[in-house]
């Protein structure tokens, strides 16, 4: 009798007008608990405590880093390197390795990451349509590992086919032409396959259109300030369920270190969802609507909307201009991915009210 | 003097091996440096205060646990830890997480350590912690005179009517007797057991229930050798007398874990005490008043009505105790104390009854008996019927 589960007593008997019973009992005694169980909900933070590591993976830097532009130049051009073709577009090469690492999820919490380049998610990849795209790939993680890149290449260029899998210590280079112009990625194709995305090896591709070739426009896409976002999650205790939500890995980072914008100037959002385990996940901006480009490949809007979802490995480009000052809440509309680190804000600085 | 030399040389050897092994560490040989450290943490206490969860966190794993975040019902939820959050071997801490929870219903608290593994504790129905003040000292002082002190004296009243009971009628009480305790044996374990499986694992729940059980056996054995001799010098032989106060004894300390039950339940937040509920414990408790007189009853004698009194006092005084303590400074570790003193009381009781059975005869033939067969399955069948009201 010592077991006094509400559950199993209400299972036991059906009645589940019992359910405030014991409410019910304090309140014949006189006493009024209710009053005394609603303080100001302001003084509840939701949230995460305290901050990463800024010796870390820097998730502010992250949004508008691509082909290592923040690295210093000589250290750069070890790991990129860009050489014109006669035809006018580049040969863009670039240096990727697998490695694991521990890095920071949320404030005070490492998780086993096995990473591209020591980060997750990976190092930015940004062509234009028609260049050359020659990737050497080094395995110096202790399982083996793979680059799978979506956009069209040979199969003997697909990574995830058997026997592609680059074993610890070796090598392979992936080139093919940069095609079509969108919004893509890459990552890990060797099996199991959940495990060796869950663990941090995915990172976004990115393939601007050619100006010449575009249909219509002509001139691309319109200058931008521009974001790379990784819709990202974390499964800390391997049992298929992600206990920690994010974009760009670090849960909540940019609630506290909320992403600068300029009201009037254009703003671009390359979305991206590698989230494991979870079907889908999704992006919703406050008050604001944006124009989709699904997957980047056209350059006309599908859809003008507040709320995308986007399935596993589904990714958009999103645009949008500030109107007003101030911050703007974004993220996942399931409240669940939201209140689990997936949450951050804009702050629009600058025009008027 | 050689003697302590060869009881010391045993000793400095095993200190010595000792060293080497903590020099050495041959585990960590095993387990190589990469390896993730063994995590543990046990939730001991969860109070909900207004608008605030409050959390006693223990570290029983052998490497410390370092707590990174609280999730509370799959939300990220700040909290304050004035102790810390580096928890060593057996090291503890309180969070503070100011959560909105709602009266009546389920919240789930989550604490993630640095590595990321999480440990849960679920609120079944959130209801406010009682505090050690007035208002709920009279609460529970009321429930613990509801299920226990009232019904054990109301059975204690049905005295007169039992020793007008013929002997064939006092063999089917006191094997009801047994019967009704036996219930409260099996019970108490099986919740003594089940409250153990709660304890950190460095408290050894079990061991420690079954130590605490064979200790309150022996010592009870030994308080009822020495009262049936002192009875035996002042007033004669007064076996009945004796065997009242001990069956009292055992049934108070049973209560007192009952309460003990009550009270935490309220401090865990894991029950809404319905007035079913209430009346489920009364209905149950008014047999152990039975229980308590039916030696008297047998010995046919005038017991003065102070005396009564006194048994119901012992019988059913502890629950309110046991109320009081679990409600307001619960642990698990009491929980499996006073559960397993309970279990050991009643076990010497039952002892007591079926040698005082068997006076005249063998116990194993008084037992195979007719009526003291009913009186067994009787005492046995009630106890359940009753306790079906409560479980």
């Amino acid at each position: 009798m010592l077991k006094l589960s509400r559950r199993s007593w209400l299972q036991a008997t059906g009645l589940s007008s019992l359910a405030g019973s014991l409410a019910a009992g304090a309140r014949l005694r006189g006493q009024d608990a209710a009053a005394a169980h609603h303080p100001p909900h302001g003084s509840h933070v939701m949230g995460t405590v305290g901050r990463v590591s800024p010796d870390g993976f820097n998730p502010t830097a992250f949004l508008r880093d691509w082909n290592f532009s923040r690295v210093a130049p000589d250290a750069r051009h070890k790991l990129y390197r860009e050489t014109p073709r006669p035809d006018g577009t580049l040969l863009r090469e670039y240096e990727i390795y697998a490695a694991d690492r521990e890095i920071e999820i949320a404030p005070g919490m490492f998780f086993p990451a096995w990473t591209y380049n020591g980060q997750v998610p990976g190092p930015t990849i940004r062509a234009t349509e028609g260049d050359r795209v020659k990737v050497t790939f080094r395995n110096l993680g202790t399982h083996p590992h793979s680059i799978h890149f979506h956009g069209w290449h040979p199969p003997a260029m697909d990574g995830a086919l058997p026997g592609q899998e680059v074993q610890p210590g070796g090598s392979f280079v992936y080139e093919f032409d940069a095609d079509p112009f969108g919004l893509h990625l890459y990552h890990c194709h060797t099996v199991p396959l959940k495990r060796h995305i869950h663990k941090g090896l995915y990172g976004a591709f990115l393939i601007d259109p050619r100006p010449s070739t575009a249909p219509g426009a002509g001139a691309g896409r319109p200058p931008a300030d521009e974001f790379v976002m990784i819709m990202n999650a974390f499964d800390t205790n391997f049992d298929a369920e992600n206990e920690v939500y994010a974009v760009n890995t670090v849960a909540n980072a940019y609630m506290h270190d909320p992403i600068r914008v300029t009201v009037g100037r254009p703003v671009r959002i390359y979305l991206i969802n590698v989230t494991e385990f979870d079907l889908i996940n999704s992006f919703h901006l406050h008050g604001m609507f944006f124009d989709v480009f699904r997957t980047g490949t056209s350059l006309t809007t599908s859809e003008r909307t507040d709320t995308l979802m986007l399935c596993q490995g589904e990714r958009a480009i999103l645009e949008t201009t500030f109107r007003y000052p101030g911050d703007f809440m974004f993220h996942a509309h399931q409240s669940e991915f939201a209140e689990l680190g997936w949450m951050g804000l804009f702050r629009a600085e600058g025009g008027t009210t | 003097m050689r003697r302590w030399l060869f009881a010391a040389l045993p000793l400095v050897l095993l200190a010595a091996l000792l060293a080497v092994i903590v020099w050495s560490g041959p585990a960590d040989a095993v387990r190589g440096e990469n390896y993730p450290p063994v995590e543990r943490l046990t939730f001991q206490r969860v109070t909900l205060e207004p608008g605030a969860i409050v959390v006693n966190l223990m570290n029983d794993g052998p490497d410390e646990v370092t707590i990174a975040q609280v999730q509370v019902d799959d939300a990220f939820w700040t909290y304050d830890a004035d102790e810390g959050t580096a928890l060593q071997h057996l090291g503890r801490t309180t969070l503070r997480i100011p959560y909105p929870w709602v009266e009546g219903e389920a919240h789930v608290v989550r604490v993630l350590t640095s590595t990321g593994t999480p440990f849960e504790h679920e609120i079944p129905v959130a209801v406010e912690t009682p505090r050690a003040n007035a208002r709920f000292f009279g609460v529970f002082t009321l429930i613990g005179v509801y299920v226990g002190v009232l019904p054990v004296v109301i059975g204690l009243l049905w005295f007169p009517f039992l020793t007008q009971l013929s002997a064939r009628g006092m063999d089917f009480l006191l094997a009801l007797t047994i019967g009704l305790l036996a219930f409260l044996f099996v019970d108490g374990a099986h919740d003594g057991f089940e409250a153990s499986a709660m304890l950190p694992e460095s408290f050894q729940g079990a061991v420690l229930f079954a130590l605490a059980a064979a200790g309150a056996f022996l010592l009870l054995e030994g308080i009822g050798a020495w009262l049936q001799a002192r009875r035996r010098e002042v007033a004669g032989a007064n076996q009945g007398w004796v065997l009242s106060v001990l069956i009292a004894v055992g049934i108070g300390l049973h209560n007192f874990g009952e309460g003990l039950a009550i009270g935490s339940a309220f401090a865990l937040g894991e029950v809404a005490l319905g007035t079913l509920l209430i009346v489920g414990f009364t209905l149950h408790n008014t047999t152990e008043g039975l229980a308590i007189v039916a030696p008297l009853a047998r010995e046919r004698q005038r017991v003065p009505a102070v005396d009564l009194l006194k048994l119901g006092a012992i019988g059913g005084v502890p629950t309110i105790a046991g109320a009081w303590l679990g409600g307001f400074v619960y642990s698990p570790v009491w929980s499996v104390l006073f559960l397993a003193i309970g279990v050991g009381a009643i076990a010497q009781v039952i002892g007591q009854i079926a040698r005082q059975m068997g006076r005249d005869s063998s116990p194993v033939r008084a037992m195979a008996a007719g009526p003291v067969l009913a009186g067994l399955f009787a005492g046995f069948a009630v106890m359940y019927v009753t306790g079906m009201l409560v479980g």
